[in-house]
């Protein structure tokens, strides 16, 4: 029969068929298709097609990007329980885990490329290294740890189906899984210091009093807060895309136990963090900002008012940490997928309100509050990167051995 | 970077940053050679790769 690709489809499973698929991705390829025209039109005519501007230096592409690489980081904490701490039952949701990490980075790095207007001389930065910066040792840890989500991944691709039939991919995808607790680690490594120096960027603009940070030793406490937020809903969102997953297959992907585990992960990190960061708030709003000549109430006003703390910290900080923390909310696939979509929420608005505000508040006596809006180019790069990660999942679902569970649960 | 660029300074903050980053790097490709070596002496030795088990 044309079109058949059951053949490549893993052992024992089923899929739905070619043309809805086909459908599937043909959607998500003229989303990509905004992205590219909406990257080429940067790319020739340069970031005068963004509304980034004097003021706003960082945009929705920055924000998008911290977002995903905090998301992401579900990858690397939960290779580190994995492979680490040995919870062998977090093996079930590994690949995912992975797969997950690799499209959140590949796509930060993809649309960095589009931001730093030429692409061409992204080398500099390697090569005439100001090793003084946070954002160098983001550069250097970010790529570093695509390279070692490529080698976590790569195993997973060679065990397909019929490319596991030649022998030396075999032998080569068996002899990685043996030593991957040496890439889990260094994954690690780096992972913790990119989201941490991701934060430290902010907590050093001592002329930005909004983002300005008191801390220890070089990194500021903004350092240590990004850390915690990324590893507190990074378990939630690879979750999440397993129940989507699941809705959008009509299959079990892993039991509950394994999506409870990854609540209870995220539920305890996340109350870790908001107690830590309601009392960097308290500090910043009653000593830090006091010292700078300004009030908490200076850094809310305009578009980007007081709510966003409300947000932030609680409907999308203590509301999904209070459910989480709760093991009846667990154990409904409902409540529980509830909690970690507002814990996500919440990592977003975080980095959103770091990268934008800082930006729009006057720094000078003569300036007034900016307000920053994407152009269609940004959205458009912006929804592309969501249109590569759905491409990578949706093929790597299909055709790869991602749930090693999948075949006994939907016997 | 590498000491032969003209930025480079031999002080700590060089010697720490690019360490780290160089020991990463080290250690990855280590992992990718040896998996490569084992690759390579399991098919000299004729094995049969469907014989063993990761998981």
């Amino acid at each position: 029969m044309p079109m058949d690709d059951s053949r490549y489809w893993p052992q024992g499973t089923t899929r739905c068929k070619p043309i809805p698929f086909l459908i599937w991705m043909v959607f998500c390829l003229l989303l990509g298709g905004w992205a590219v025209h909406s990257a080429t039109l940067c790319l020739w005519k340069g970031l005068n097609q963004t509304a980034m501007n004097d003021f706003f230096a960082f945009g929705v592409w920055i924000v998008v990007d911290l977002a995903i690489i905090a998301l992401g980081a579900g990858a690397f904490f939960t290779g580190f329980m994995t492979y680490v701490l040995r919870r062998d039952e977090l093996k079930n949701i590994i690949n995912a885990a992975v797969i997950i990490g690799f499209i959140c980075y590949s796509g930060a790095i993809l649309m960095l490329g589009i931001d730093i207007g030429q692409p061409i001389r992204g080398w500099f930065g390697f090569w005439h290294a100001n090793v003084h910066s946070m954002l160098t040792e983001v550069m250097f840890c970010i790529t570093t740890y695509l390279i070692v989500l490529i080698i976590e991944f790569v195993p997973l691709v060679l065990e397909n189906r019929q490319i596991n039939k030649v022998p030396d991919l075999a032998f080569f995808a068996h002899h990685l899984h043996r030593i991957m607790i040496v890439f889990a680690a260094t994954g690690t490594f780096l992972s913790f210091f990119h989201q941490g120096s991701l934060g430290g960027m902010f907590g050093v603009l001592y002329a930005r009093p909004f983002a300005y940070r008191t801390g220890v030793a070089i990194w500021p406490w903004t350092f240590f807060l990004f850390i915690l937020s990324a590893i507190a809903s990074g378990p939630s969102f690879t979750t999440l895309m397993v129940m989507a997953t699941e809705k959008a297959s009509g299959r079990k992907l892993t039991t509950h136990k394994v999506k409870m585990m990854m609540g209870k992960v995220s539920g305890y990190l996340l109350t870790f963090y908001l107690i830590l960061k309601g009392a960097d708030t308290l500090y910043w709003a009653n000593v830090t900002l006091p010292k700078m000549g300004v009030s908490f109430w200076d850094m809310y006003q305009s578009s980007y008012g007081i709510y966003l703390v409300w947000l932030e910290l609680g409907l999308f900080g203590a509301v999904p940490a209070f459910l989480l923390l709760h093991r009846r909310v667990r154990e409904s696939y409902g409540l529980m997928a509830l909690a970690m979509i507002l814990n996500c929420l919440g990592a977003v608005t975080n980095r959103f309100v770091f990268t934008i505000q800082p930006l729009a508040i006057p720094v000078m006596p003569f300036e007034k509050w900016q307000f920053y809006w994407p152009t269609i180019p940004e959205w458009g790069i912006s929804f592309g990167v969501i249109a590569y990660g759905l491409i990578i999942f949706s093929l790597a679902y299909r055709y790869l051995p991602v749930f090693p569970q999948e075949v006994e649960l939907n016997k | 970077m590498l000491p032969i660029v003209f930025e480079w300074h031999w002080d700590i903050g060089h010697f720490v940053f690019m360490g780290l980053f160089y020991t990463a790097l080290g250690v990855v490709s280590l992992g990718i050679a040896v998996a490569l070596v084992r690759t390579f002496k399991d098919l000299c030795a004729g094995k049969d790769p469907h014989e063993m088990h990761h998981h």
